[in-house]
């Protein structure tokens, strides 16, 4: 009987494909933004989590400033170079050691210039970050050392200022410093969020503290973690090694703070999160709007067949049996939607990624959800008008024209 | 219960029937105190002008509607009391009904049309192909079984309208103006099929019409005046 009932709905729906077409539709939009959306949003989040990674999956941030956000955040005491010394020796796990400083600041060669990220390092940072030399030579301990005036530039810069020729041995303007070229940095290609890793000039630490900061200052230190240590090993260890530096009384917080990559991973990972179930919960309610649709049409359809109804009904249908028919159709029709929909969905997500450049990340659980929301959506919808339908009086529904 | 010469009971059997519409002084007598009883195996036509309340009669025994007084009978079930649901199954396993409008569904098979009432008994998908198939047969459609009703004509149509009703067997086949919408050759071609089949297959009919000639084919003839029952008369019963 049921399976029957399945039959006659499937016949009904390809007897009326154009109308049964139009109140699919609206379920088609609702799952198919639904996926479609969820996919882009994934597929957002993957790239955020593979660009942040490719700072170094093991890299260390170490800033001062009390880690908590919010209106008070204090800025803490500026680290030494001390510091760094000191996490270098003292710990191990901590396979690259960068104290640094950085200050957006104008560059200028000949009547070209560019304002770009200047940071005073020293060798260990292209080790943390990762950054492979593609012309002339990285700085070396003796640029560090006695504070050279030299610097590399990012692949960025030197298209900018140099476009496409030679860059290695001229000199550039930083302000008041004049410094000369030793190397061009290989592309690392831009991250997310508008960050683009080669936009940078490197030059050695102490020409940075003296030349550009005039302070002592170090604003940043970055730690490579050794390939064998638990990052967050290493991380206990700095934290409590930089409250001993800085005299933390036990209790009171930290007046600086240690920030692994897996962190701001998992930060931009749950922002862009809540913005997909955001994005979601507008499709959801399009969803919804197509749910009605198909009462609004499962109502035209009761009225328009009220003959048959009487037929069926005279013939022997029990009002269930009318009840169960409408129900079916409408919940065949919205399934059939939501299938249609989860094809369109992965399709526009695919295209959309492919566009963005995004990885494709498809979610099976939202996919099985969708798609058995909208089966749910023809039963909560497909009521009312099967009700209808199985309470006409048989004599009128004959009679009826 | 009224017990007939043959010592048989009654399969339908009306006792004292009214049926009122409206309230006060809008109060209509569709029928008032209508008795009488159909044996099995008779040929019924049932006449009279619009209004006379032969139509709501039949309703009444075709269980689509219930008595505001009086009893129904129907294999000594009281029809009055049962509800809708089971007013339904009465009609699924022993009713079958013809339509002055044929009342097919549109744009199905003459074949899907006839198994229609075979899907609501829960017959099987392929013993209900052959019941249908035997039933377009025996009134003479074979071979258009996938013709849908807007490929066959009006006699045609009304033809597998009563191969829908014959399909199940059912014991009382209900026929309500079943030539009013055919010209009087196809007219003639339907009821010798009724007379026929009642003739042959022994099947109950009670058909209304407002044809005389239509109804010379009956054996008994019972005509409604206001709501009252005029005559009810035997007949030879034309061949």
């Amino acid at each position: 009987m049921l399976l029957g009932t399945l039959w006659m709905a499937l016949n009904e729906i390809r007897r009326n494909t154009m109308r049964s077409f139009l109140t699919m539709l609206g379920i088609i939009i609702g799952v198919g933004s639904v996926i479609a959306l969820v996919t882009i949003g994934d597929g957002t989040t993957a790239s955020v989590k593979d660009s942040i990674s490719s700072l170094g999956d093991n890299l260390l941030m170490v800033r001062p400033g009390a880690s908590r956000r919010g209106p008070t955040r204090s800025q803490g005491t500026p680290f030494e170079v001390n510091d760094a010394d000191a996490i270098a020796r003292d710990i191990d796990g901590a396979a690259a050691v960068a104290p640094s400083g950085s200050k957006q600041m104008l560059a200028v060669y000949g009547n070209q210039n560019w304002s770009t990220s200047v940071t005073g390092t020293t060798t260990d940072y292209f080790v943390a970050r990762g950054f492979e030399i593609e012309q002339g030579r990285l700085m070396n301990a003796a640029d560090v050392k006695s504070g050279r005036p030299v610097c590399v530039l990012g692949a960025t810069v030197a298209k900018e200022l140099f476009g496409t020729g030679q860059a290695v041995d001229e000199s550039i303007r930083l302000g008041k410093l004049s410094c000369r070229v030793i190397g061009v940095l290989e592309s690392k290609g831009s991250g997310s969020m508008g960050m683009d890793n080669d936009d940078t000039i490197i030059l050695p630490l102490k020409t940075f503290q003296q030349r550009i900061a005039g302070s002592r200052d170090v604003s940043m230190i970055y730690v490579s973690v050794a390939a064998d240590r638990s990052t967050a090993a290493v991380k206990q260890q700095i934290e409590a090694l930089l409250r001993e530096r800085r005299r933390i009384a036990p209790g009171a917080e930290d007046d600086f703070n240690v920030r692994d990559v897996a962190e701001i991973i998992e930060m931009v990972s749950s922002t862009t999160a809540m913005l997909t179930a955001l994005l979601a919960a507008i499709a959801g309610v399009s969803l919804l709007v197509g749910g009605i649709g198909i009462m609004n049409i499962m109502l035209v359809s009761v009225t328009e067949r009220t003959r048959e109804i009487g037929i069926r009904l005279a013939i022997g249908a029990r009002g269930r049996d009318v009840l169960l028919q409408f129900l079916i159709e409408a919940m065949v029709l919205s399934t059939l939607g939501g299938l249609i929909g989860v094809g369109l969905g992965v399709l526009g997500g695919w295209a959309a990624t492919n566009a963005m450049q995004l990885p494709l990340v498809v979610s099976p659980p939202i996919i099985a959800l969708s798609f058995a929301f909208s089966a749910f959506i023809g039963v909560l919808f497909g009521f009312l008008p099967a009700r209808k339908a199985a309470n006409l009086d048989p004599i009128d529904a004959l009679r009826h024209e | 219960m009224a017990v007939d010469t043959a010592g048989r009971s009654p399969w339908f059997e009306l006792r004292n029937i009214t049926k009122v519409y409206g309230q006060g002084a809008a109060e209509v007598r569709a029928l008032d105190g209508v008795s009488f009883i159909i044996q099995p195996g008779e040929f019924v036509a049932v006449m009279g002008s619009s209004g006379s309340g032969k139509s709501t009669c039949m309703n009444i025994v075709g269980c689509l509607d219930t008595p505001t007084g009086g009893e129904y009978l129907f294999h000594n079930v009281d029809v009055g009391k049962l509800d809708r649901d089971q007013r339904a199954l009465l009609r699924r396993h022993y009713i079958g009904f013809v339509f002055q409008g044929f009342n097919l569904l549109a744009r199905t098979s003459a074949q899907e049309n006839v198994e229609l009432p075979l899907v609501y008994r829960r017959v099987p998908a392929r013993e209900r192909g052959e019941r249908a198939r035997a039933a377009l047969a025996s009134v003479g459609l074979a071979g258009r079984e996938k013709h849908t009703p807007a490929e066959l004509s009006g006699g045609q149509q009304q033809r597998v309208a009563i191969a829908r009703a014959l399909v199940t067997e059912p014991s009382l086949l209900l026929a309500d103006e079943p030539t009013g919408n055919l010209d009087s050759a196809r007219s003639i071609e339907i009821m010798e099929l009724l007379a026929r089949l009642n003739e042959t297959r022994g099947i109950t009919i009670v058909m209304v019409t407002h044809e005389a000639d239509m109804a010379e084919f009956a054996k008994r003839v019972l005509i409604f005046r206001d709501g009252r029952i005029l005559d009810d008369r035997q007949q030879a019963g034309r061949r």
